[in-house]
């Protein structure tokens, strides 16, 4: 067998070869494709990039639900019975030959009248003819040529998102202003100390109450609207009784205005509107930089995003129907198809049920279950079609009860005073007390100056430099953290994690890996005759466990085996000439001395005797040991898991000693063990990647989903960590750590600017252009210092 | 009438054509996606080869938006 990979999806052939065309391809699917787009003249798209493609699945009967007017309302963007503007997510999008393929949607379908493709969100935007066309058809095209739009129940319920532009408009505004007042002030600046009264430059001084009089209403826009949420955001401090960093904000660009307005109302000085205007832009720079999203990845999902819209229902009289899944009810009849995703627990009545729980617990082996047995919701069949009989409504499913929790209606955010808001608490209460201090001298000593000096305290203290330093430290941090493959929610995560005590991680797909696994064989050796059949007969076998084993064991020739049969749920069976194989379930091969139930194993017999069988277990990922050493040296850890105790002594050999572990954890017990340990005044760090773990990382100071491929699944949480950089872990939260110590040394950096400030405003001789220099040096100081500092951590960060 | 009056209007209007332009660019999600246009344009010389037709409704479809 020599390595031929499909032309389409690029995959190895080894399963199955088709040649058409004189290339090479893995299955039918493909090829499929291929004659699709080479019929249309759309073959460019392997010259773009090349085996670009993905397999298209297979999906009889799963969008009938498309045919439902009701569901096609709630789903198109734009419908007037003619026309339909539709948005839909494709999570297979991922190159350049994806986005000329999609574009080009015309070329398959005439009634595509325009398509575009939103790279970074994966999603394209498709305006379409109703006549001859539907909704229904346009994505059966789409999974027909490998990309299958992704419709969940949460697309169904959801108000279409609106991305808020409010910050970049006032972030226009206050620079437009800020630009124009710079300009405007000029004449000023070169005219220091020419006033009309000492015979300056005539036609500066001319028309020096024109200029001001602009820089006025230049300065409007800014101060009430662009400016305005400090106002807001001051106002519901006070009332909260909190003094927060925007106080001084607030009362900074409040003096400043006034102070300002009052100079130029009666020509005593320029006023400082340069200041002005340039202290609200760079605040909202600093506020647009920490708005850093990460449009490709959801950080509030749940289960909504992952249950399917609609469901096929057996009416009494046997007849299939579509309805939304909120309408089942308890005692209904549902049918699964291949595929599909179980939204309710039941009952399974009929069929072979192979049920993968991955999306719940992590565990990617499915679970086989009989006629009788309960199926729990967020399962995926696999095998073939099921009916089950509904036991619960939708939302008070074992897995989606979880959601009526009231922690996932709180906001961390609220509950955290955030290191900046915790200074300017001290902040304002020093600068306010130095203002009327300073003020009460010049009242005693020249009166005059006093309301002069009042102004300029609060004018040049306003701590700019300082809301500044943790806008760039973090968001800087932010973005760092993203090109290793660490995407956080938001800014005010990594300060959290910075305090972070106790860190708790899920066992199943947290710690250990999804994609490999081990196993290792008990038993009597195996002849090679025996081991060739047995390569040969699991070949053939589209079972998971099949599929990791074929590729564990040692290459062997092909062969073609006199017999084989597969019995579904079971096993296989095939001879080849005087040997007779059994390979499955322990009961399948005659093996009844199960020795121990918590292993999942295949057992193999020849010719009716058994012969052994392979342990699959767990693999843990890279470097775990090593991991979790270096982590209990400054947290205390723990396991919580959701499964049973059969690795309970292979993790305890790999842990650090008297790691806590726990098993049997339902993801409510996984919630309430969190709440516990923050009753204590414990910060607690959730790892997970379950449904399951939801709760639990809701509830804790911070949630890390741990994810093999970030695009496609993880729960709601505050950061996402690509399973590969796993063994960063520790590293991540220190370097976390490291940027609070950045934020505290710009702290200091910018009380050395204010103090040089006040010397000048309490000594009366503020002027305007010295509080224009200081003002943006400050922050760019802080800028700079910051960028420097968080780039030189981000080198260190392997 | 001063030079200077005339100065600071064509300054102004200068100034808040550009202001307009940003606000209408924002408006009409131009930042939203700053990837796909990058690819996008590199794909027009390929619409030629695959026929005429399909570049001048291509182009229609891209004028109306």
């Amino acid at each position: 067998m020599q390595a031929t990979n499909c032309f389409h999806c690029g995959d190895p052939c080894d399963r199955q070869l088709i040649t058409f065309d004189e290339k090479s391809f893995c299955c039918a699917g493909c090829k499929t494709v291929y004659e699709i787009f080479s019929t249309n003249d759309l073959s460019h798209y392997y010259d773009l990039q090349a085996a670009a493609g993905t397999t298209p699945k297979a999906i009889e009967g799963k969008y009938d639900f498309l045919d439902n007017e009701e569901i096609i309302a709630k789903l198109t963007e734009f419908n007037d019975g003619n026309i339909q503007i539709i948005n839909l997510y494709i999570p297979t999008i991922h190159c350049s030959s994806c986005i000329w393929i999609l574009e080009n949607l015309n070329k398959l379908n005439k009634n595509v009248t325009n398509s575009q493709v939103d790279f970074p969100k994966k999603t394209i935007r498709i305006t379409y003819k109703q006549e001859d066309f539907s909704l229904k058809e346009l994505v059966l095209l789409l999974a027909k040529i490998g990309y299958e739009p992704y419709i969940s129940l949460e697309d169904f319920e959801g108000k279409k998102k609106v991305s808020d532009k409010t910050l970049i408009y006032k972030l226009g505004v206050a620079g437009f202003a800020f630009g124009n007042v710079m300009f405007l002030s000029f004449p000023e600046y070169f005219d220091l100390n020419s006033s009309a009264a000492s015979g300056g430059e005539y036609w500066l001084n001319q028309y020096q109450g024109l200029f001001r009089w602009m820089m006025f209403i230049f300065s409007l826009p800014v101060v009430f609207y662009a400016g305005w949420d400090y106002f807001v955001s001051a106002f519901k401090g006070l009332r909260a009784k909190i003094l927060n960093i925007d106080v001084p904000i607030a009362l900074g660009i409040l003096v400043l205005f006034l102070r300002s307005t009052y100079d130029i109302a009666f020509n005593l000085g320029s006023g400082f509107f340069d200041s002005l205007t340039g202290l609200v832009f760079f605040l909202l720079l600093g506020k647009f930089f920490q708005q850093r999203t990460y449009s490709f990845l959801s950080f509030e999902r749940d289960y909504k995003s992952y249950f399917p819209i609609a469901i096929t229902r057996l009416n009494l009289k046997g007849k299939e129907e579509t309805v939304p899944v909120q309408e089942i009810e308890k005692g209904d009849r549902i049918l699964i198809r291949n595929e599909e995703m179980i939204p309710v627990d039941g009952t399974l009545v009929y069929g072979n049920a192979q049920i993968d729980y991955s999306f719940v617990s992590g565990e990617s082996e499915p679970v086989s279950k009989n006629i009788g047995e309960q199926i729990f919701a967020g399962g995926k069949q696999l095998n073939g079609v099921i009916e089950m009989i509904a036991l619960k409504s939708v939302s008070q499913s074992y897995l989606t009860q979880l959601w009526g929790n009231s922690i996932f209606k709180t906001d961390k955010v609220t509950a955290f005073q955030n290191l900046t808001d915790s200074i300017g608490k001290r902040f304002t209460i020093a600068v306010l007390s130095i203002a009327f201090i300073s003020t009460a001298f010049w009242l005693f000593y020249d009166p005059s100056k006093a309301m002069n000096v009042f102004t300029a305290v609060l004018i040049i203290a306003c701590p700019c430099a300082i809301a500044l330093a943790s806008p760039f430290t973090l968001g800087n941090m932010l973005r760092i953290f993203g090109k290793k493959k660490f995407y956080i929610k938001d800014t005010q995560t990594i300060e959290r994690l910075a305090k972070i005590d106790t860190a708790i991680f899920d066992k199943t797909g947290t710690i250990t890996t999804t994609q490999k696994s081990t196993a290792h064989y008990e038993g009597m050796p195996l002849t090679p005759d025996e081991e060739s059949i047995l390569k040969n007969t699991i070949r053939a076998s589209n079972h998971p466990l099949s599929r990791s084993l074929y590729d564990l064991l040692k290459e062997q020739n092909i062969i073609t085996l006199d017999e084989y049969e597969e019995h579904v749920g079971k096993g296989l069976e095939s001879s080849k000439d005087d040997i007779n194989m059994k390979i499955g379930s322990a009961n399948f091969v005659g093996n009844n001395i199960t020795e121990n139930e918590l292993d999942t194993s295949i057992y193999i017999s020849s010719n009716n005797a058994y012969k052994g069988r392979y342990v699959f277990q767990n693999q843990y990922r890279d470097g775990l040991s090593s991991v979790f050493k270096e982590m209990s040296e400054t947290l205390s850890l723990a396991i919580l898991s959701g499964d049973n105790e059969g690795e309970k002594e292979r993790l305890e050999k790999l842990l650090p000693k008297l790691t806590p572990l726990y098993f049997n954890q339902k993801p409510e017990t996984k919630l309430e063990f969190i709440k516990t340990l923050q009753d204590h005044d414990k910060k607690v760090l959730m790892v997970g990647d379950g449904l399951n773990d939801a709760g639990a990382l809701a509830q804790s100071n911070v949630g890390i989903a741990i994810s093999e491929n970030i695009n496609v699944f993880s729960p709601a949480c505050d950061a996402i960590l690509d399973a590969s950089k796993f063994q960063q872990l520790y590293s991540y939260i220190l370097a976390s750590k490291k940027a609070m110590r950045i934020i505290k040394m710009s702290f200091m950096l910018s009380l050395l600017y204010n103090c040089v400030g006040l010397y000048f405003a309490i000594t009366g001789q503020l002027e305007p252009v010295i509080a224009a220099i200081l003002m943006p040096l400050s922050s760019i100081t802080i800028v700079v210092f910051t960028t420097v500092m968080t780039n030189l951590i981000g080198r260190k960060l392997p | 009438m001063s030079v200077i009056y005339i100065l600071l209007a064509i300054s102004l209007v200068v100034a808040i054509i550009f202001f307009v332009a940003f606000i209408v660019s924002v408006k009409q999600g131009q930042y939203e996606d700053s990837y796909t246009p990058s690819v996008r344009m590199l794909f027009e010389d390929e619409l030629v080869k695959t026929g005429n037709n399909e570049k001048s409704e291509e182009l229609r479809v891209k004028s109306k938006e």
